[in-house]
């Protein structure tokens, strides 16, 4: 059973971890992820979750808090922004490095200084190499559909690492779109119960987890974590075909928009990928041969699906929403660029960075990015690789 | 932990599956100050063995008998609150 129900992108998650009923959560609020917790809080308060809700001092606490009660072998999610990520960000790698499945819903927003409370992934991608699987929203419905992914993949027993799931700020969680939902049983019939290997509470069983690990170890769990992560691949691809059994919505590593014929395309992740669609669909009637790939899991890295799809592009672009300071472009062109090396004749490959600090992005940007592409491909020589669209000079 | 097992044979995550395997863990290697006993002048007051962090102080039948360098990481302690005069526990330069 499911129903259409208008929400927010914040009240979407929420719903969706209502419907979950994790054991444990514990939070902090920051802007703009504060509402999610606070829906949340409600369905506590309300007794529709049998959550033990911990109400934490900062953020590092509430990782620390979900990575006591993981490891302790609850099913534990949390929920944060920008600031807040930064602050957990030494125990991200814990929460990685110790095979800890849980979930996170992240509300992308921009880092401080100055202060700015709306959308750019520069909190995300700051914390790309901690370990955790990453993947982006486009809309409301995605974030929701992502949400109960997530607890899937993180659990299985193959992985057992967190995953983090995006949507961004103020864009998706605080606008109210139509979605689907699921019935709150299916939802917890699918995703089953978490019974883990070890918890710490099995007195029986007693194990040290996060010890002193020096240079004769620490070497070799890293290399086994960097396995793991690249194992993910598989199991992310067969949840999102599970879950489109379940609900009609498929969901793979990427998402192609009109590749099949495209000469031109942008890689992007994001709520920008619905306004690329709209680009696309526009370019399309003027006889411009436009596609998209919009990169829906950014850890781990689909680099195998993306040099499938774009090895005979001759030029492509990528939009990162997030500035990487001293870095040759954005993370998103770096990791697409280092993809597509090697391959033989590779395509001439632009970085455009945008919408730093919830910055709106128009239609009118995302073509302007397609009629450079089609001046390239007819021979003009790339004036610059790494621009920034809609800043004022 | 002797045997250095490849990423391949690891348990997962970094835990330790064993409880109590710190024993086997040599720490002794981590000194640069090493204890030494003098029997002769000790007065068994049992000090040493109440502070010392790791363990490390070797006693039987109610009496202190040496130190167990396998564990001991030199930190002290013992020959501090060591209450004799003379030091029974002194500290001495490892390499």
């Amino acid at each position: 059973m499911s129903s259409i129900v208008a929400l927010t992108g914040n009240d979407a998650v929420g719903t969706a971890m209502k419907q979950i009923n994790p054991d444990v959560v514990a939070a902090f609020p920051i802007t703009p992820q504060t509402e999610l917790m606070h829906k949340f809080a409600d369905f506590v308060a309300n007794g529709e979750v049998d959550t033990e809700f911990v109400l934490v001092e900062s953020e590092h606490s509430a990782m620390s808090a979900v990575i006591g009660a993981s490891a302790s072998g609850a099913r534990a999610m949390t929920a944060t922004s920008a600031c807040g990520f930064a602050l957990m960000w030494e125990l991200l790698y814990v929460a990685a490095s110790c095979r800890l499945p849980i979930t996170m819903a992240v509300v992308n927003r921009a880092l401080s200084a100055n202060i700015n409370i709306h959308c750019d992934h520069s909190d995300t991608m700051g914390g790309r190499d901690a370990g955790w699987i990453q993947i982006y929203s486009e809309n409301t419905q995605e974030a929701y559909d992502n949400t109960i992914q997530a607890v899937k993949i993180a659990e299985n027993p193959s992985i057992l690492l967190p995953v983090m799931i995006t949507l961004d700020g103020f864009i998706l969680s605080h606008t109210t779109e139509t979605l689907n939902i699921l019935d709150g049983k299916d939802v917890r019939d699918w995703i089953g119960e978490y019974n883990p290997k070890r918890s710490l509470l099995d007195i029986k069983n007693p194990f040290t987890i996060g010890p002193l690990d020096l240079q004769d170890y620490y070497f070799e769990h890293k290399r086994q974590q960097a396995e793991v992560i690249n194992n993910s691949y598989d199991v992310i691809v067969e949840v999102g075909k599970e879950y489109g059994k379940l609900t009609g919505r498929e969901y793979d590593l990427i998402e192609k928009y009109m590749m099949e014929d495209a000469e031109i395309a942008v890689i992007i992740l994001g709520s920008t990928a619905g306004t690329t669609k709209e680009a696309v669909d526009i370019l399309r009637e003027e006889g411009i041969k436009a596609g998209m790939i919009k990169l829906r899991v950014f850890r781990p890295f689909p680099y195998k699906e993306l040099r499938e799809a774009l090895s005979n592009f001759k030029v492509i672009s990528v939009l990162d929403r997030c500035i990487s300071f001293g870095a040759y472009g954005g993370p998103v062109f770096n990791e697409v660029k280092a993809a597509l090396y090697g391959i033989s004749s590779p395509p001439e490959i632009t970085n455009y960075i945008y919408g730093l600090g919830g910055r709106d992005v128009s239609v009118e940007e995302i073509k302007s990015v397609y009629y450079d592409m089609r001046r390239i491909s007819e021979g003009e020589k790339v004036k610059e690789y790494i621009n920034y669209l809609g800043v004022r000079e | 932990m002797s045997k250095e097992l490849g990423w391949k044979k690891l348990p997962m995550g970094g835990i330790i599956e064993e409880a109590g395997n710190a024993n086997s863990y040599e720490t002794g290697t981590w000194r640069s100050f090493k204890p030494v006993f003098h029997p002769e002048t000790c007065i068994h007051c049992l000090f040493c063995w109440i502070y010392c962090p790791d363990g490390a102080i070797i006693v039987e039948d109610s009496e202190v008998k040496g130190i167990n360098y396998f564990h001991c990481k030199g930190c002290g302690i013992c020959s501090r609150e060591c209450p004799t005069k003379v030091k029974s526990i002194t500290m001495e330069q490892e390499f």
